[in-house]
């Protein structure tokens, strides 16, 4: 069963004008999504940009200040009772019981769901998780990677429709993180919908729809193959000799904005396509490097949102009505 | 030179102190709460001499001696006359549920008897439950009747003031005849001991919740308030009747504290008592935000829940603010439960007010408490 969302196909999750204060600061403002059904939603942005307190409101362990939506078919105002039985929410830090054994913190979620053939359900997730034989191992015990795996065992024993998962992959080694993935993506063919915060890269291009936040509010929300084309970057990719010395250089000239290193690569970005074209053709011409336009990928995309959004810090930093001057920008 | 200890770090570390004591409000409160609270206390609330104790009068003449006498016991300050009693029955009832600590019975054909010099006597019954309300008085007795008996025999009665004394006074201490004072601590100090445990321990399981960020996972569930404090409440039930067991084992052999009333009312008593500090320990949890801060609510509470709740000084002396207080304390009824139970053979009717006054304070609280208990993280 996958709740009355799915009956009539709308969306699994649609909010409009989310807005969150904590005292007077304003931590989530305006914020609208629509999250279809079985699709794995990134959500992107800085720390403090309000992607927990985002995915707080939207299963009801924070009341909005303002705005309204749906979530599995369920007000998020006044029925997050019935959208908490049906969301997985893993948490950003790991909340489970470190006091409790393994098989007592899954025994104790399947108890809070009220779940049927309780000791089968467990007993199948230790099996799966691959710890039936440490069941007894308290949870305190466990590395960074298997409390991570346990907690998404945790959230998914009551077959959740959706997943809000709050940057789940933190301080989790590349092997895991990739494996984590793997289920994730399996989860999603099966028609949960996964809705993910993160910082990495690798795993943003994992995801169907990208929307990327800093100050609480949504800078960008697309699919995450029409993305580089909505934030119109253009860049250059650099070969040959003397690439460092060529940075330190092109630091500064007319229409770079940012210059990151790939591997043997420089790539020379610049929301300006004329004059960033224009230095290029001159460098080529003069340096020993060979120029090549290209596409921008993902990753120059978010290093350069990346880099606006610590501008705006500085901004706010400096001075009082900086942060409002940041949002308008 | 690189000196072993640096002044500059040591400033540092200085500063980064005050810095985060400032930051911290509840234990900077706490800090300068606690002295002051301690101070007004001990300065003006505990009176080991206290006066205006709660007495009746049982009457049986009505000649101007008698009359003389009584207002001197009344202008003494120690006796605070409530009202009259007609018979034994009706006075023991008054000492046992707490409503008079004496009772002055002043015999039939006092003033005849005395004015024939047949040293009549006049009967003070005390509730010495707790020798340190009632000592000061009946110390200061005798003097008093003696200074109101020579201002009134004048006259041809003169010649029964010049031979010593015309009457007597009997003094009859019930409850606790021997004055032990252990017999009046002891069954005070179950009420300390469960207090602590009990508010401390509820407080910091559920902030413990909170600190720990498993409350994120607990309220992400369906998971109800009345779930989260009932589920974490009963356990502690248990803890309390286990303390209370062996509180009482200790206390009847090596104390030889009697039990002289109903165990029903005691147990009645009991289970309020428990509910009411465990619903205050939930209530100081939505409180305070991290376990250190709920050790110290726990702590700020205990001071008056001790002092000001009869256990270590006699309540009726404390002044009117200080009795205000001490009533809305749990403590101040179970106290006065379990002397009454234990001491004076009380049954459960006997104290029934006393747990018309716990239930009500157990009702406010839980009310207090579920309000403030938050099913999100705003």
């Amino acid at each position: 069963m996958s709740g009355r969302a799915a009956e009539n196909g709308q969306p699994v999750i649609q909010v409009t004008g989310l807005t969150k204060r904590f005292g007077d600061k304003t931590v989530v403002d305006g914020f609208d999504m629509t999250v279809p059904k079985g699709a794995i939603y990134g959500f992107l942005g800085p720390n403090g940009s309000g992607k927990t307190t985002t995915i707080r409101m939207m299963c009801g362990l924070l009341t909005p200040d303002a705005g309204d939506g749906h979530c599995l078919g369920y007000d998020i105002l006044t029925e997050s009772r019935r959208i908490k039985e049906r969301v997985g929410y893993m948490t950003q830090r790991f909340s489970l019981y470190e006091d409790l054994s393994i098989r007592e913190n899954l025994d104790f979620m399947a108890r809070m769901y009220r779940l049927d053939r309780r000791r089968q359900r467990v007993g199948q997730a230790l099996e799966e998780l691959g710890l039936a034989d440490r069941a007894g191992q308290l949870a305190g015990t466990l590395s960074g990677g298997w409390k991570q795996r346990l907690a998404l065992a945790a959230c998914l024993l009551h077959e959740p429709a959706l997943l809000l998962l709050d940057e789940p992959t933190a301080g989790v080694d590349p092997k895991a993180r990739r494996d984590f993935w793997d289920e994730i993506r399996g989860l999603s063919d099966r028609g949960v919908t996964v809705l993910v915060s993160t910082h990495y890269m690798d795993e943003a291009v994992q995801c169907d729809f990208i929307a990327y936040i800093a100050y609480g509010t949504k800078l960008i929300d697309a699919p995450a193959a029409a993305i580089p084309r909505q934030v119109g970057l253009a860049t250059w990719k650099v070969e040959g000799p003397g690439l460092a010395e060529l940075a330190r250089t092109l630091a500064g000239a007319p229409g770079v904005e940012q210059i990151a290193r790939f591997g043997a690569e420089l790539h020379v970005s610049g929301t300006d396509a004329a004059a960033l074209g224009a230095t290029a053709q001159a460098r080529a011409a003069a340096g020993p490097q060979r120029w090549t336009r290209q596409e921008s990928g993902l990753e120059e995309v978010f290093i350069h949102l990346m880099a606006q959004s610590r501008d705006n810090f500085a901004r706010d930093n400096a001075a009082p009505d900086g942060g409002a001057a940041g949002r308008r920008a | 030179m690189t000196a072993a200890f640096s002044f500059a770090r040591f400033l540092a570390v200085l500063v980064k102190e005050f810095i985060q004591m400032r930051r911290d409000r509840v234990t900077f409160a706490m800090m300068i709460g606690v002295p002051i609270l301690q101070l007004t206390i001990f300065g003006y609330a505990i009176n080991t001499d206290p006066k205006h104790l709660p007495t009746l009068v049982e009457s049986n003449d009505d000649g101007p001696i008698t009359r003389a006498l009584l207002a001197a016991l009344e202008n003494s300050a120690y006796f605070d006359f409530r009202g009259t009693v007609a018979g034994e029955a009706e006075a023991s009832r008054a000492l046992r549920s707490g409503e008079a600590i004496f009772v002055v019975v002043v015999p039939p054909r006092f003033e005849r008897d005395l004015v024939r010099g047949e040293r009549p006597a006049i009967l003070l019954s005390a509730d010495a439950s707790d020798p340190t309300a009632t000592g000061g008085a009946i110390a200061a007795l005798s003097g008093i009747v003696d200074g109101a008996l020579a201002a009134s025999l004048t006259g041809p009665l003169q010649g029964l003031a010049a031979r010593p004394p015309a009457f007597q006074i009997l003094v009859h201490r019930h409850y606790n005849p021997a004055g032990v004072t252990s017999f009046n601590i002891v069954p005070g100090l179950l009420g300390t001991i469960l207090s602590m445990t009990m508010v401390m321990i509820t407080a910091i399981a559920i902030v413990r919740e909170a600190e720990r960020g498993t409350m994120e996972t607990l309220i992400a569930t369906p998971v109800r308030p009345a779930e989260v404090m009932l589920g974490k409440i009963l356990p502690y039930v248990l803890v309390g009747y286990v303390q209370t067991s062996v509180f009482l084992a200790l206390a009847l052999t090596a104390f030889g504290v009697p039990f002289a009333g109903s165990a029903a009312a005691f147990l009645v008593g009991l289970n309020l008592f428990i509910v009411a500090n465990l619903a205050l320990g939930f209530l100081f949890s939505t409180v305070a935000r991290n376990q250190m801060q709920a050790m110290q609510m726990s702590f700020f509470y205990m001071l008056p829940a001790i002092l000001l709740s009869g256990f270590l000084f006699p309540f009726s002396g404390m002044p009117g603010w200080a009795r205000a207080i001490g009533i809305a304390i749990p403590n101040t009824h179970f106290i006065r439960i379990v002397r009454e139970v234990m001491l004076k053979g009380a049954g459960l009717s006997d104290i029934l007010p006393e747990l018309g006054a716990l239930a009500a304070i157990v009702v406010v609280i839980t009310a207090l408490a579920m309000l403030r208990y938050r099913q999100t993280l705003d």
